[in-house]
């Protein structure tokens, strides 16, 4: 079985991010970049079932800028075995995303797909949903227990109020929730020998996909700040706060 | 595709009994919607198995003109595989169609956006006009406004960003539908939910919620004290819950719960970034954390800084 496991190249999450002084964006220049959080628990989770034995292949792929070579060749280090970058523009949509990956899918004949659940960019969980219903497949969204067993894939959910388990037949989508694994770490002799392995560039047009843009981002900006509050002393100089200036509890 | 006069259209959420609070929370953005659509109609979709409860609560609100029924046993269970070919249908004679930002509306209506060949907005947090939207990126640390040209725009909106509507005098007719078959063969193997006879953790007035701080699962009952003196909820970090004090589903932040209550208390929370985003919208914060340098006091409005295990009681008793 071959897994395809796309990845998404973010500023790394330790980073406070900052707005650019004309709203257009977040400062992007000379940022720490990094493979989502999300993507990674998907990687370790595909190379953990080829180490099972259950997997032959684990593809990763990204699409974006040249730079996002940088996190394909980290995926392979943690154990892919091939990658494929499709070049593209850097913010392209989740929908365009999900055109982009069917095409793969049924170019390698894959018959699994793990994404996270979400990029901690842009925050949209849509992938791995429009995926499934693009290709028509089961889909297992905020995966945090996998198990594949004869052509058939039982996963626990996280669900709001607790754990949901569904059982679905191959070919299937999944994408990871923060529990399901904990990655490794890339050894630099994998660093070194991830130098070595398959990295294929394509364009949207070898796959048959139109690039398009349908959401425009006409400004972004930061948070309303909250006004810096006060440290108070005792116990009952916080109950006399909050009964009397904040009147939040009588 | 979606007729030139707008439409909204609501994917209530339910567990067979009542729509959730969620839903609530959405058909006031639908309200909004509405009226910024020179006051167009404003449906529902409910898709269940014996959900006439909800349907007749859904009649009680007074501001839906139509709830679009779809009741068999083969939505018994909430499979977005099964569910989504039929929101896709209904939704093409829609110009707005609006979820929860729950894990419901996020499993199911990115698989619908795509069956619709149209984009999503995701956990959207104002309505600008009929095509913009506000939305958090980043983990909230930026707000994008966004706008879509999608014939049908779908999206799901985040609870504590909406107040719950005000029901209205109002009549609603009830159309029933037809299932929609889909040949997927997902099923549903079983749940295991968390039991609690506390108020829900993102519609609570108060919410006290507990860290690393505490040290263990047993410690955690300091949290629980305290709420229920308050009448809250309880909520955790992250790294409460990935030490196994408490089960998951009451993580607050970007990748758990976000939440807005009155009063939020945060014990030996040290603040992540992460866990800064699911509550910083709160009234007023109170942070109690042994580190008088731990980033949960800038956005606390309130801060004692000492030992939990001394303070705690302390409230507790004094409440």
């Amino acid at each position: 079985m071959k897994i395809l496991v796309p990845i998404k190249r973010v500023i790394d999450p330790y980073i406070k991010v900052r707005v650019k002084a004309d709203h257009s964006d977040v400062e992007t220049n000379n940022v720490k970049m990094t493979i989502n959080p999300f993507c990674e628990i998907a990687v370790e989770e595909a190379v953990r079932l080829k180490e099972q034995g259950i997997a032959d292949e684990v593809i990763v792929v990204s699409a974006g800028g040249s730079q996002c070579q940088e996190q394909l060749r980290t995926a392979l280090a943690l154990g892919a075995d091939r990658a494929i970058h499709v070049d593209t523009e850097d913010k392209i949509e989740p929908l365009v995303v999900a055109k982009l990956l069917k095409a793969l899918v049924e170019q390698e004949q894959a018959q699994l797909v793990i994404t996270g659940k979400q990029s901690i960019d842009t925050d949209n969980n849509q992938v791995a949903q429009m995926l499934a219903a693009l290709l028509d497949w089961p889909q297992a969204t905020f995966a945090s227990d996998v198990k594949i067993e004869d052509q058939k894939v039982q996963v626990v959910r996280e669900v709001d109020g607790g754990l949901l388990t569904v059982a679905m037949n191959l070919p299937a989508v999944i994408s990871t929730d923060l529990r399901l694994n904990e990655p490794r770490f890339a050894s630099l002799p994998n660093i070194m020998k991830a130098k070595r392995k398959p990295l294929d560039t394509i364009t949207p047009d070898s796959l048959g996909v139109e690039v398009v843009f349908s959401q425009t981002i006409q400004e972004v900006t930061p948070p309303a700040q909250r006004k810096g509050g006060i440290k108070v002393e005792s116990v009952s100089e916080l109950l006399d706060k909050l009964r009397n200036e904040a009147k939040v509890i009588s | 595709m979606s007729q030139s006069s707008p439409r909204v259209l609501v994917v209530v959420q339910h567990d067979g009994t009542h729509c959730s609070p969620s839903t609530l929370s959405t058909f006031s953005a639908a309200q909004q919607l509405a009226t910024l659509c020179a006051k167009c109609p404003i449906d529902a979709l409910l898709v269940g198995y014996q959900c006439q409860p909800v349907c007749e609560e859904l009649q009680q609100l007074g501001i839906i003109n139509q709830v679009n029924l779809v009741d068999d046993e083969w939505y018994v269970h909430p499979l977005s595989e099964r569910i989504a070919p039929v929101v896709a249908e209904v939704s093409q004679r829609y110009s707005h169609v609006l979820s929860s930002a729950t894990t419901f509306g996020k499993d199911l209506m990115p698989r619908v956006a795509a069956l619709l060949d149209v984009g999503q907005l995701s956990d959207i947090t104002a309505i600008e006009s009929a095509d913009t939207i506000i939305r958090p990126i980043y983990a909230g640390n930026a707000y994008a406004r966004v706008q879509s040209s999608d014939p049908i725009k779908v999206m799901t909106v985040r609870e504590s960003a909406f107040d719950n509507i005000q029901p209205t005098e109002g009549s609603t007719t009830v159309t029933r539908l037809q299932r929609v078959n889909s040949p997927i063969s997902t099923e549903f193997v079983g749940q295991i939910m968390t039991e609690s006879a506390r108020p829900d953790l993102t519609s609570a007035k108060v919410v006290v919620s507990g860290g690393r701080g505490l040290g263990s699962k047993e410690n955690f009952t300091l949290v629980e004290t305290l709420a229920d003196k308050l009448g809250g909820a309880i909520g955790a970090s992250r790294a409460a819950v990935d030490a196994g004090f408490v089960p998951n589903d009451l993580q607050v932040g970007q990748t758990g719960k976000v939440v807005a209550p009155d009063l939020y208390i945060a014990v030996g929370i040290s603040g992540a970034i992460q866990h800064i985003a699911g509550m910083k919208e709160s009234k007023v914060i109170v942070a109690i954390n042994n580190d008088p340098d731990a980033p949960i006091f800038e956005v606390a409005d309130y801060g004692l800084v000492g030992d939990l295990f001394t303070i705690v009681p302390e409230l507790i008793e004094n409440l």
